[in-house]
C-alpha cells in the first residue's frame, strides 16, 4: 500500500475530493473568462464577432484549449458524481429525517442536482450557440461567423432566457457553496480568512450567475 | 430540591431492533414523573425500570462514564446526534431543556460503517480501527521526558489541544449527510501533525488513515459541516483542512522503504 500511495491518492476520499476542487476552481475561471466576452455583446456587434473571430483564428491552440475544457468538465463530473454515490450508500437511513441545517445549507445540499442542471445546460448551450444557426458578416473587410445574430436571435424567445436564467441561478448556487468548499477540500482553510473566502464565493457567485442572467435578459429586451 | 415537584410527562418513539439481522422500527413509550433534574440517560433508566417491572426487554442504549468525556453515549435525538444541543453529549442533556408532553424520537447514530448491534447500540468499532491505523505516536518507554524539554508555541500547543478534544464518539458520522469519519480521522492526524512528537510519523500516518477511513463505509466530505455543528467539543473542520493537506503531501513525497531497498 505504502509504494501504491501516488495511486491510492487517485482512489481515495482526499485525492478525489482536490481534483473536484481543482476543477471546480478552473471552471469557475472558465466562467469569468466565458463572462467577460459575453460583456462585449453589450458593446455592440463588431466587438462580439471580432472577438469570436480573434478566438476562431487560435486554430489549433483553441482546439487544445477546448480540449482542456472538456477533460476539466469530464473530470469534476464524474468524479463529483461517483463521490456522492458512494455517499448515498454511506449515509445512514433514519426513520425520521435527520434534521440538518446546521451545517448543511441549501446550497450545499443540492450541488448533485445544480450540477445535473448545469450539464443539461451546458449540451443545450452547446447546441443551440456553438453549434447553432450560422450566419456570415464582414467587419473591417473580413467575413466572419456573425455568432451576434446567432445568440440575439436566440434571446429573443422568451422560454429560452427563462431557461437561461435558471440555469444561471443554478451556477450561481453551484459556486456559493462550491467556491469555498473547494478552497476547504483543497487544505486552505486558515481562520483568518476562512470567513473572508465565503463571502467571496458569495460575491463570485451572484457578479457571475447574475453577470450572465443580466446579459441574457438585456439580449432580450433590447430584441433582435 | 424545589423543581422536583414539577414533573413531566414525556411521549417517546424509540428504535427497537432485536438484533442486526432483522428489521427495527419506532415504538411509541409515555414516561410521567420525569425531573427536570435527571439527565436524558436517567430519563431512559427509569422508563427501562418501568419495562423490566412489567416482563419486557429494556432497550439497549451505549453510556459509560455519564460525565461528558469517554464518548459512549450515543443517540440521535429527534432527528440530531447528541440532541443537537452546541457542545453536549447525550448524557450532558438534561430533561429541562424539554416541555412536558413533548414527543421525543430517539434513534441511533446511523451509518453505513455503523451497524445496529441492538436497538439504540450501534457497532462503533470502524471507529477504533481507524485509530489503529496510525492514531499513536511511537515512543521508546522509559521515564517520562522532561515537561520542557521540547518546546511547542502555545498557539500550536493550542491548536493541537482542540483537535485532541475528540472523545470518538461518532457523532460527526452519524450526523454527515454522507457517513463520513473525516473529522474524526482529520482530528488525529491534525493534532499529531501539529506537535514534534507527532511530525516523524505524520507521513505514514495520513496515508494509513485515510487508506483504512476509506475502506471502511465511511462516506466522503461534501464540505456540508453538519459535523462541525454537531460536536460535542466543538471541532473544526480546519482539522479536515489539515489532514487534506498532510494526506497531499504524504501521497506525493512519502517512500516507505521496503524490505529490499534496504528498509525495515
Ligand atoms: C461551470 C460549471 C461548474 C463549476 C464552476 C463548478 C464548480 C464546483 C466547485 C468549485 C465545487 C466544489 C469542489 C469542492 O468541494 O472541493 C463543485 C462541486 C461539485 N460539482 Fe461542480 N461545477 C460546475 C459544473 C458541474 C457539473 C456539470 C456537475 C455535474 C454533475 C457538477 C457537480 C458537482 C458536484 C456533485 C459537486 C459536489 C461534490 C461533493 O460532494 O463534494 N459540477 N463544483
Ligand atoms: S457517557 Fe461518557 S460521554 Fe456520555
Amino acid at each position: 500500500m505504502m509504494t501504491s500511495a501516488v495511486n491510492h491518492y487517485f482512489r481515495s476520499s482526499i485525492g478525489r475530493k482536490h481534483l473536484v476542487g481543482i476543477t471546480g476552481l478552473l471552471l469557475c475561471g472558465f466562467l469569468v473568462s466565458h463572462l467577460l466576452g459575453n460583456l462585449l455583446l453589450l458593446v455592440g456587434p463588431d466587438a462580439f464577432n471580432l472577438y469570436a473571430h480573434k478566438l476562431v483564428s487560435l486554430g489549433g491552440l483553441l482546439y487544445v484549449l477546448e480540449a482542456g475544457l472538456a477533460l476539466v468538465f469530464l473530470v469534476h463530473m464524474y468524479l463529483a458524481v461517483r463521490l456522492n454515490l458512494e455517499n448515498l450508500r454511506s449515509r445512514g437511513k433514519y426513520a425520521v429525517k435527520k434534521r440538518t441545517g446546521r451545517g448543511t445549507t441549501l446550497m450545499s445540499a443540492t450541488m448533485p442536482y445544480t450540477g445535473m442542471i448545469l450539464l443539461v445546460f451546458l449540451v443545450l448551450h452547446l447546441m443551440n450557440l456553438k453549434f447553432g444557426s450560422v450566419y456570415t458578416t464582414v467587419v473591417d473587410g473580413t467575413e466572419m461567423r456573425d455568432i451576434y445574430k446567432t445568440t440575439m436571435e436566440y434571446f429573443a424567445s422568451p422560454v429560452s432566457v427563462g431557461w437561461y436564467v435558471f440555469a444561471m441561478f443554478c451556477a450561481a448556487f453551484h459556486t456559493a457553496h462550491g467556491f469555498s468548499s473547494a478552497f476547504q477540500s483543497l487544505g486552505w482553510n486558515h481562520p483568518k480568512y476562512y470567513g473572508k473566502v465565503k463571502i467571496i464565493g458569495y460575491l463570485y457567485a451572484i457578479l457571475v450567475g447574475g453577470g450572465f442572467a443580466f446579459v441574457s435578459v438585456w439580449a432580450y429586451l433590447k430584441g433582435v | 430540591m424545589a423543581s422536583t415537584t414539577d414533573t413531566m410527562s414525556l411521549n417517546l418513539k424509540i428504535w427497537r431492533q432485536k438484533d442486526p439481522t432483522v428489521e427495527g422500527k419506532l415504538v411509541d413509550y409515555k414516561v410521567d414523573n420525569v425531573s427536570p433534574d435527571q439527565s436524558f440517560l436517567e430519563m431512559i433508566d427509569v422508563l427501562n425500570d418501568q419495562l423490566v417491572r412489567k416482563g419486557e426487554d429494556p432497550i439497549a442504549f451505549d453510556h459509560d462514564c455519564r460525565e461528558g468525556i469517554c464518548g459512549m453515549c450515543s443517540m440521535t435525538i429527534d432527528g440530531k446526534a447528541h440532541g443537537g444541543f452546541k457542545n453536549t453529549t447525550t448524557c450532558q442533556v438534561h430533561m429541562r431543556l424539554y416541555k412536558s408532553g413533548d414527543t421525543i424520537v430517539i434513534e441511533p447514530f446511523r451509518a453505513q460503517a455503523f451497524p445496529v448491534i441492538k436497538d439504540l447500540t450501534v457497532d462503533r468499532s470502524a471507529i477504533d480501527k481507524v485509530m489503529a491505523a496510525g492514531g499513536y505516536v511511537t515512543a521508546n518507554t522509559g521515564n517520562a521526558p522532561d515537561g520542557n524539554a521540547i518546546p511547542i508555541p502555545k498557539p500550536v500547543a493550542d491548536a493541537a489541544m482542540d483537535a485532541a478534544a475528540c472523545i470518538g464518539c461518532g457523532a460527526c458520522v452519524a450526523s454527515c449527510p454522507n457517513g463520513s469519519g473525516m473529522l474524526f480521522m482529520s482530528a488525529k492526524v491534525s493534532q499529531l501533525a501539529l506537535l514534534p512528537q507527532g511530525k516523524p510519523e505524520a507521513p505514514r500516518r495520513a496515508l494509513n488513515m485515510v487508506y483504512t477511513h476509506d475502506s471502511l463505509g465511511f462516506g466522503n466530505c461534501s464540505v456540508h459541516a453538519e459535523c462541525e455543528a454537531t460536536c460535542p467539543k466543538g471541532i473544526s473542520i480546519e482539522h479536515i483542512a489539515r489532514a487534506n493537506r498532510e494526506y497531499m503531501k504524504a501521497a506525493f513525497s512519502y517512500h516507505e522503504k521496503t524490505h529490499s531497498e534496504g528498509g525495515a
